[in-house]
């Protein structure tokens, strides 16, 4: 078998996440206007300083224009055959998970994520978001004990509205970008997390987002403090049945981090991505920002993309804090006719800041793979360091990777390196592991854990062994 | 051990070999050598199972069975083993990960146990005094920042590992400096034996000072033109490969 035909065959496994559920929905009515942007905020009962947060963020969309810079290619969205919100009907207030519909639950379970406490995973608290709202948080009270709040950001809304008002649009404003105003103005729902004082998060926090209606898009919001010399690790999966329309997902993460506060956000991303001819999928439109605030702060995003038609995401740490530090490792795959521009900003603002960029790109069938960061020092980020490495690997002929590095340095005791390196998936690797005994798919799975080794030792350990497996799925057959 | 029958091979239309016949019996060694371009390195490649190559005529039977049949994993399952002229370097992957991963392959065919890393360690302690190598070595990517040298001692280490019947050494010696000559020699010395069989594909005469071969077979332009005892070696090295081609002419065919 040839090289591209064992490639195909690799990466032709079928989506195992494209079931959908059958759930009685509250419908909203299609299209984008002042009055949906109401609506949800009745449905919601948002408090005023809500409301009026949406509403201009609603209007400032109104003046601004889809960002076609990216190295993607898409129809136009035509937002009013959007739903914007889109909910699985409930009799009550959910206050226990036994209230929670059992179809959503079983669709948890045959995800692989079990929501019912006593399943679950030793050390992860899970808020699960379906469609537009959460539907269930785990461990809320282990965690209360400690004196961590993690709960949806519906209910955060409601019962820590300073917070909201403080940190919400504090890192990435209402008018930030064309999808983020489009989130601030429309978000339903999304995970809320508060570490105070002093306090290290004694679990794992995870959300799993799911969209399962085919006309709805997903418009989560989460928010991260983390008070003085605290320290929380949060993971976030995605999954999304198999449609032949696209959805929209437009997501904004803020993360705050005080005094010597540490952050470390995971994400291992499969939304669908379309068949082999580019029919369906998920339009990814996520911004994704974090503020060390704090002196001796430290923000690290590690992100394991493999899903989504298009992916538009650059998760990014603004170090306004002296001797503060960023940190982004990301391992993106495409294949078929997916296309991903993804990467991360690295803004150096206070002094001695530090930031590091492992990037890693796969490329497989017709798709395109594109790494954009941009690394900006700041007048007064004086002895401050970046580094960044980019590489990229290409599986068979027709595939594209493709690296748009942005430096802006204006202090002169600064550094900033980049690497960056292209490479083929070659026949000659594969013989040689071959030669000593693998069969093909092991000597490429081998070879792909290999490339990505330096992202997935940053990722918690049953999130390293979950990505791993979900690389050998997404490029099983695809080399050889 | 290895009967190669009439073989023709050919890469992207051109024929690179143009009927070999060759017979490798156990615990034998046999130098391959021959000019640049002759198909010495191509008959290798193809006996371990290189995908780039076609065979258009010939069989290659090991152990009673049609090589060619396998894929290149079985093969060296099977203990074919071949050490490259050019090892690849495998970025992110730990020397002792590949060799463990690579051992438990073979381990698994012969219906044992796979040893787990802590095994494995003790396992390859040994091996790795036999090419004169720390065990740091095993911690570093494999082949990546590599010396020449040190590359070639890696497949060797490998080989001592694998621990195949037959053993293809592409060019082994090239490319190294006289101290990496004899530790490399002297490694695969201690790894012939009654039980393994090993082709040697050199340029030079040179790892022959090291190494005695039981036979050595003289390629040119796809065909053995020549075959003798180790002193044919020596012949070569005085007269060089011309004095083959010439001789050939002389007589017509190959002998």
């Amino acid at each position: 078998m040839s090289d591209t035909q064992t490639i195909e065959k690799l990466v032709k496994q079928p989506y195992k996440y494209g079931f959908t559920t059958n759930v009685d929905y509250d419908y909203f009515p299609k299209g984008f206007n002042e009055d949906i942007v109401n609506m949800i905020s009745d449905i919601k009962g948002d408090p005023d300083f809500v409301r009026e947060f949406r509403i201009k963020a609603f209007r400032h969309w109104k003046t601004m224009k889809d960002p076609l810079w990216a190295n993607i290619k898409y129809p136009k969205i035509n937002y009013d055959d959007i739903q914007f919100y889109s909910a699985p009907k409930k009799k009550e207030q959910l206050g226990s998970l036994d209230e929670v519909d059992p179809e959503i639950l079983e669709t948890y379970e045959k995800l692989g994520i079990p929501i019912s406490e006593q399943k679950m995973l030793a050390g992860v608290a899970v808020d699960a978001v379906f469609d537009s709202v959460s539907v269930a948080t785990t461990f809320k009270e282990k965690l209360a004990e400690a004196g961590v709040v993690f709960c949806s950001i519906s209910d955060a809304i409601r019962d820590y509205p300073d917070l909201i008002k403080k940190y919400m649009g504090s890192v990435v404003p209402y008018n930030d970008n064309y999808f983020a105003a489009m989130n601030s103005a429309v978000f339903s729902d999304g995970s809320f997390c508060y570490v105070p004082k002093g306090v290290v998060s004694p679990m794992e926090l995870s959300t799993y987002f799911r969209i399962n209606n085919e006309e709805s898009g997903q418009f989560e919001r989460t928010l991260i403090v983390a008070e003085e010399d605290s320290y929380v690790s949060y993971l976030e999966g995605c999954t999304a049945p198999m449609f032949s329309k696209n959805q929209l997902h437009a997501a904004v993460v803020e993360l705050v981090a005080l005094d010597n506060a540490q952050i470390k956000y995971s994400t291992v991303q499969n939304w669908y991505s379309g068949d082999e001819q580019g029919v369906g999928g998920i339009f990814n439109f996520v911004t994704k920002r974090g503020l060390c605030k704090g002196h001796h702060s430290k923000i690290s995003w590690t992100q394991v993309e493999t899903g989504s038609a298009i992916t538009w995401k650059y998760p990014s740490v603004i170090m306004k804090g002296d001797n503060s530090t960023g940190e982004f490792y990301s391992v993106a795959v495409t294949n078929d006719k997916m296309e991903a521009d993804t990467g991360t900003k690295m803004i150096h603002l206070g002094k001695n800041t530090n930031s590091t960029i492992i990037s890693k790109g796969i490329a497989a069938g017709n798709s395109q793979n594109s790494y954009r960061g941009l690394v900006k020092v700041g007048p007064k980020a004086d002895n401050s360091r970046n580094y960044s490495v980019c590489d990229s690997m290409l599986i068979g002929d027709r595939c594209g990777a493709h690296t748009f590095p942005y430096l802006e340095v204006t202090n002169n005791t600064s550094s900033v390196e980049h690497e960056a390196t292209t490479s083929k998936i070659g026949e000659d690797q594969i013989f040689y592991l071959q030669q000593r005994g693998l069969d093909e798919e092991n000597a490429v799975s081998l070879i792909i854990n290999g490339f990505c080794k330096e992202v997935f030792k940053e990722l918690p350990m049953e999130f390293a062994v979950e990505a791993i497996k979900l690389l050998g799925i997404k490029l099983e057959g695809s080399v050889g | 051990m290895l009967t190669i029958k009439n073989l023709y091979a050919e890469v992207e239309g051109v024929e690179i070999l143009k009927g070999i016949n060759l017979e490798i019996k156990k615990g034998e060694v046999h130098a391959l050598m021959g000019p640049n371009g002759s198909g010495k390195s191509t008959l290798a490649k193809i006996i371990a199972g290189h995908p780039s190559y076609e065979v258009t005529k010939g069989e290659i039977i090991y152990e009673g069975e049609d090589l060619l049949e396998l894929d290149p994993d079985e093969r060296a399952r099977k203990g074919v083993f071949m050490a490259f002229q050019y090892p690849v370097e495998i970025p992110g992957v730990s020397n002792s990960m590949l060799m463990r991963e690579s051992y438990n392959e073979v381990r698994k065919e012969q219906g044992l146990d796979p040893l787990d890393p802590l095994e494995f360690e003790d396992y390859i302690v040994d091996k790795l005094k036999m090419v004169e190598m720390d065990a740091k070595f095993l911690e570093r990517n494999v082949n990546a920042g590599f010396s020449g040298g040190e590359k070639k001692r890696n497949e060797i280490l490998q080989m001592a590992v694998l621990n195949p019947k037959l053993a293809l050494l592409d060019e082994t010696d090239s490319g190294l400096d006289i101290d990496a000559l004899r530790i490399v020699s002297s490694g695969i010395n201690k790894l012939s034996g009654e039980d393994r069989s090993i082709l040697l594909v050199t340029h030079y005469q040179r790892i022959l000072n090291y190494i005695t071969p039981d036979y050595v077979h003289v390629m040119v332009n796809g065909r053995i033109q020549k075959s003798g005892g180790k002193e044919l070696a020596y012949e070569l090295e005085e007269h060089g490969y011309e004095w083959v081609t010439a001789n050939t002419e002389v007589n017509g065919e190959a002998k």
